[in-house]
């Protein structure tokens, strides 16, 4: 049982953006979801640390100290690109005018709340701009890996770390399934490529809504 | 024009003294007013309060007066490239506060327009939440956030002239924006100091008013943190 590898998980997610959707990318596999959004729909993406119309990463030789995104990563600036400061940024995100938001998560309970910034008394990295996204966005989607690295389930009846924000996650990508958090808990849409039923029911935690049907991913 | 013109780093900080609280701007170690800090560690004041979105590296940005132990409390939204800031936090020694980067943000922005507090879904059924005012507009929570207090708040931009009206350069605006005239004495450095009359006013970003002093800096190492390349086809 692996299932999709961290380029697999984004390409699934990629299928999720629409023609004129303004998205923001969290730092880890969302950033690679970039790299598989068809070329014929237009699309900009937003980073939080004050860019729209992010491009991809420069040549080497092109890079430049003033343009990175919120990952510190140095980027270019496409065509029709804008640039504005932290709070511009936030009004941007908090004004719901960005369209979709894909984030990593360390935990996701049935309900769409999410954990995502915080071991408490291990790993203190803070929050960044995740609650402010998670807070505000109307269309959030996690992509993360189904388990940690102890085996353990991440989709859980209530999330044992520090909320990042509650009851707000539309939909799930991770190594194994893709699943929508609807009322009554994960509603699994669809298995990843060469993954049973049986296995990602095994890998889950929360309450599981399995359909007669469950379609295999198309990548 | 009313000149906001100081001839040194050491005139710009000025009136700078130990348990005073200061914003830095910048995000990661894009945009920090890299020569403030220097000075700061080199007047060694200490039992500072910094408001700042990141905390540097180990050894750049504000991790330079965390070696020093020159800070008491940080308010930052993201400390993850710092293992002194870690460490120091970890062990109780440094008193840290982490609100939503946007909160964040917002908070000196409301600093700078005079509006003492306003209201954020943001954080709301969090530990951000606790001991904090709620209240439901249009069918959801949202919490009661107020704008800093600060002494001193250091900026960097681009290009500014001696009446301290800035322009900035790609992503480097950040916190350096809402940050200036959001502290009770503002001080701007920039890469080049121009006479006025050379910038065109179409172009400004922030209006000399929001600036107290304003000097060029001396030098300029603008580190990257992640150099990421494509690869050439």
């Amino acid at each position: 049982m692996i299932g999709l590898d961290k380029n697999g998980i984004a390409q699934r997610i990629a299928q999720e953006v629409q023609n004129g959707y303004y998205v923001n990318l969290g730092i880890g596999i969302p950033t690679l979801v970039a790299n598989f959004v068809r070329k014929n729909i237009e699309v900009e993406f937003q980073s939080e640390n004050g860019i729209l119309g992010m491009g991809p990463f420069p040549f080497e030789g092109e890079e430049d100290a003033d343009l990175i995104n919120a990952g510190k990563q140095t980027i270019t600036a496409l065509k029709g690109a804008s640039f504005f400061d932290s709070s511009t940024s936030f009004g941007m995100i908090r004004g719901q005018h960005v369209d979709l938001t894909i984030l990593g998560a360390m935990e996701v309970a049935d309900n769409g709340d999410i954990a995502n910034w915080k071991i408490p008394g291990k790993m203190v990295k803070g929050m960044g701009g995740a609650m402010d996204l998670v807070a505000s966005a109307e269309n959030i989607i996690v992509a993360m890996m189904h388990t940690n690295r102890a085996g353990e389930s991440k989709l859980l009846q209530a999330c044992s770390l520090p909320l990042t924000g509650v009851a707000c996650v539309k939909k799930i990508v991770t190594n194994l399934a893709c699943l929508e958090v609807v009322k009554e808990g994960f509603l699994l849409l669809e298995r990843a490529p060469g993954i049973s039923v049986e296995e990602i029911v095994a890998a889950t935690k929360g309450n599981l809504i399995v359909p007669k049907h469950v379609p295999e991913m198309m990548l | 024009m009313i000149t906001k013109r100081v001839n040194s780093v050491a005139d710009a900080l000025s009136g700078v003294t130990s348990g005073m609280t200061l914003m830095l701007g910048g995000f990661g170690l894009c945009g920090i007013p890299e020569n403030a800090i220097a000075e700061l560690v080199r007047l060694n004041v200490n039992q500072l309060t910094c408001i700042s979105n990141n905390a540097g590296v180990d050894d750049f940005g504000l991790g330079l007066l965390l070696q020093k132990k020159q800070i008491d409390k940080m308010i930052s939204s993201y400390v993850g490239e710092n293992a002194e800031f870690e460490r120091q936090m970890l062990s109780g020694e440094l008193a840290v506060e982490l609100i939503p980067q946007g909160t964040l943000a917002e908070r000196c922005r409301a600093a700078q327009m005079g509006i003492p507090a306003f209201y954020t879904p943001a954080g709301y059924g969090t530990e951000v939440a606790d001991g904090k005012e709620s209240r439901d507009f249009n069918g959801k929570p949202h919490l009661l956030e107020h704008a800093f207090k600060a002494d001193f708040s250091f900026i960097k931009a681009w290009k500014g002239d001696e009446a301290g009206n800035l322009i900035f350069k790609g992503t480097a605006r950040n916190f350096n924006a809402p940050m200036a005239g959001a502290a009770r004495i503002c001080v701007a450095e920039v890469e080049e100091l121009v006479p006025v009359g050379t910038l065109d006013p179409n172009t400004v970003h922030v209006p000399g008013i929001f600036v107290q002093r304003i000097f060029q800096g001396e030098q300029y190492e603008k580190r990257i943190e992640q150099r990421t390349l494509s690869q050439r086809a």
